[in-house]
């Protein structure tokens, strides 16, 4: 059995997003949790741009604009998290997740 | 192919080796370089432009941003492990992830994709700029005020209700030329 | 002069002689490798001369000799000090190594090596005469800013990794004013890059190359939102490159030396080289963006060879970054970040504004263009007559009491 290069592509970003979706189950820490999310993002890209390389039209570029805007709304995503993760440390002086099971301040 | 799968292997090692130590600032770093050997997968697919924005982005900024957020969270002391424990969530997440990635190996295996072996399509700076500001227009207006509205939150969420820093240093700038500081600054 | 000339090319020709003896699938490796070697030694050499220069600089500004006496050992040959360098690398190489006990051993060597490897990578893009750019990228002004914001990274490993609270503290100053500047330094680089039309070096380059009644250069700098551009990008590279009066990170009358306290023996030397490298790339940035690159300042003067124009630039900058070291005393942490966040930026907004202005306004003639000149000037003098205004305003004038 041979993969082509667009089948390899795939099969990293799969075993990326999986990754990060083992990432965000597991751990307590809410960092690792966000990094956990922005890992499954980033797979997400990997398959937008293989996807652009060997797709049918590749010189539409939607694929690379599109992987721009996520990059933009990733880093958007990254400050307003971790922004929550420095509140709810305040908050409680630690930063588990199970821990944080209020809503008000 | 080979630098791809080289680039593959680097990237998901350093992924997994920071979603499995236990120092937090280790874990930064190593998911650092996993983002830095994306880049490395872009500049391979010939998307030179977003490869160096995700070097900007992601190794510039937002790794600062995380490195941060781990240094102003640190526990005073070591936390003893709460339930639901450790282990338990640990297999849940390892079946839940081995079942996912069996589905996507399973498709993306037997699906016939096209195995072409075209040249790397090459999409010039400027047609990105042309495509960015005429057909996506709408589209990067809107995540222009997304990045404002989230600065703000982010700066709103983050911010302390304490005193103000700056607070002494207005004092300072407030008082006529020529009189002394109230507190120090004076040589006997 | 035409640009095929022998002078012109003779780098390269130098480089093709040289390759030439190897086997034809050997060549292009060995043409690239070429090309880096040069780049490093040239500022490798560089860096080495600058200590010195950098020093006889200060020593003149500040009426003593500067150093003198090291010159050719054994003999009583002294050169001016030039053997200075040398010894100063002699020491360092010949000085205890010491990381401390609880420091992070890897991270503790990774950090100089990672700062130096993004420093010299800065090199790659920056065009340093007509045919002598080392890689020719269609993104080469942010591939630029990508490896040089990968050097915060660097600093931080630094203060982490010696488990210092100290050298801590003092990286996460410094990163507060790497980010900080990072800002103005980009948004100065936006309206080059708006009215070139391209995010390529050479591009940007070539796009200076015309003459005003023949005779005068074209460059960037020499228009309204070039002069402001300029002047707000000196100003964020002397923080990003850690000089005075922005060498907080490492105030060496003040601090120990920020987040380089645990490091000693040749990572402190290789962090010095890194600093330098750093400081020759923003310096060759701003040559490439507003000073017209390696092209000459008077269209009868174009018969020097292009390098030549481009090293004298990169050097007159250099030495106005010393001047600069000389003359100005160390601004305070909340100055520092308050000029960066309440001037620089807003001002490099004003001055987007402005460069959309004159390209709004490129095909007016004759007396209109005048007008266009001063509409640009006013546009750029009024904001920052008012925010300057606004934020010393009960600071000055200033009076200063001795104890006698």
């Amino acid at each position: 059995m041979s993969l082509s290069s667009l089948q390899l592509c795939l099969l990293f970003s799969s075993a990326l997003f999986c990754l990060g979706l083992m990432a965000a189950l597991s751990r307590s820490n809410t960092i690792l949790v966000l990094l956990g999310v922005e890992l499954m993002l980033n797979a997400a890209n990997v398959n937008f741009i293989a996807f652009w390389r060997y797709g049918p039209n590749p010189e539409a570029a939607t694929g690379v604009v599109f992987v721009l805007f996520a990059i933009a709304v990733a880093a958007a995503e990254a400050a307003v998290g971790l922004a929550l993760v420095i509140a709810i440390y305040r908050h409680q002086k630690n930063i588990r997740l199970q821990e944080a099971t209020r809503l008000k301040g | 192919m080979m630098a791809l799968i080289l680039i593959a292997l680097v990237t998901l090692a350093s992924a997994a080796a920071a979603m499995l130590l236990r120092n937090l600032i280790h874990s930064a770093l190593l998911l650092t370089a996993s983002w830095a050997g994306l880049a490395a997968f872009y500049l391979w697919a010939g998307a030179e432009f977003v490869a160096f924005a995700q070097v900007l982005v992601y190794v510039g900024a937002i790794s600062m941003v995380v490195l941060f957020a781990v240094l102003l969270t640190r526990p005073p002391q070591p936390m003893p492990v709460t339930p639901p424990n450790t282990l338990g969530r640990a297999l849940v997440a390892l079946i839940t992830g081995g079942a996912v990635l069996g589905v996507f190996i399973g498709a993306i295996v037997s699906s016939p994709l096209p195995a072409t072996a075209a040249p790397a399509p090459t999409v010039s700076v400027k047609q990105l700029g042309l495509e960015l500001a005429g057909r996506h227009a709408g589209a990067l207006l809107i995540v222009g005020a997304l990045l404002t509205v989230a600065l703000l939150g982010a700066v709103v969420l983050a911010a302390t209700d304490r005193e103000p820093v700056g607070a002494s240093l207005d004092d300072v700038r407030g008082r006529p030329p020529g009189t002394p500081l109230q507190k120090s600054g004076d040589a006997p | 002069m035409n640009a095929d000339s022998i002078l012109e090319r003779g780098p390269l020709l130098v480089r093709d002689w040289l390759v030439s003896f190897l086997p034809e699938p050997a060549r292009w490796l060995a043409g690239s490798l070429l090309a880096i070697t040069a780049v490093i030694v040239a500022f490798a050499s560089l860096f080495a001369l600058l200590t010195l220069i950098e020093r006889k600089v200060l020593a003149r500004v500040q009426n003593r000799p500067g150093p003198n006496r090291v010159g050719i050992p054994l003999t009583k040959i002294r050169l001016f000090g030039l053997g200075q360098p040398l010894a100063d690398g002699i020491k360092m190489l010949t000085k205890e190594d010491i990381v401390p006990r609880s420091a992070d051993r890897v991270l503790h060597f990774l950090a100089p090596v990672a700062l130096l490897a993004f420093a010299i990578l800065t090199f790659a893009v920056i065009p340093f005469g007509r045919h002598l750019v080392p890689v020719e990228l269609e993104a080469g002004v942010l591939y630029f800013f990508a490896a040089g914001a990968a050097t915060e990274l660097a600093v931080f490993m630094a203060g982490w990794a010696s488990r210092n609270k100290y050298s801590l503290l003092a990286a996460m100053r410094a990163l507060a004013q790497l980010i900080s500047y990072e800002l103005p330094l980009l948004l100065s680089v936006v309206p080059v890059v708006m009215l070139a039309g391209t995010l390529s070096t050479t591009g940007i380059v070539e796009r200076q190359g015309g003459w005003t009644f023949g005779l005068l250069p074209q460059w960037h700098v020499f228009t309204p939102w070039g002069a402001a551009g300029f002047a707000i990008f000196f100003v964020a590279a002397l923080a990003e490159s850690n000089r005075s009066p922005f060498d907080l990170p490492e105030a060496e009358s003040e601090l120990i030396a920020g987040h380089l306290t645990e490091y000693s023996g040749f990572k402190y030397a290789l962090f010095f080289m890194a600093e330098y490298f750093g400081m020759c790339a923003l310096c060759g940035m701003g040559v490439t963006l507003f000073l017209g690159g390696w092209q000459a300042p008077l269209s009868f003067l174009a018969f020097i060879p292009s390098y030549i124009w481009f090293g004298a630039k990169l050097m007159t900058l250099l030495l106005a970054f010393m001047w600069v070291r000389a003359t100005l005393p160390r601004l305070r942490i909340d100055q520092l970040t308050r000029l960066a966040w309440k001037f620089l930026v807003p001002l490099a907004l004003v001055n987007l504004g402005v460069a959309a202005f004159w390209s709004l306004s490129a095909d007016w003639t004759g007396a209109v263009r005048l007008t266009r000149w001063l509409i640009a000037a006013m546009l750029l003098a009024g904001p920052f007559v008012l925010l300057g205004r606004k934020l010393t305003a009960g600071l000055a004038p200033r009076i200063y009491r001795y104890a006698t």
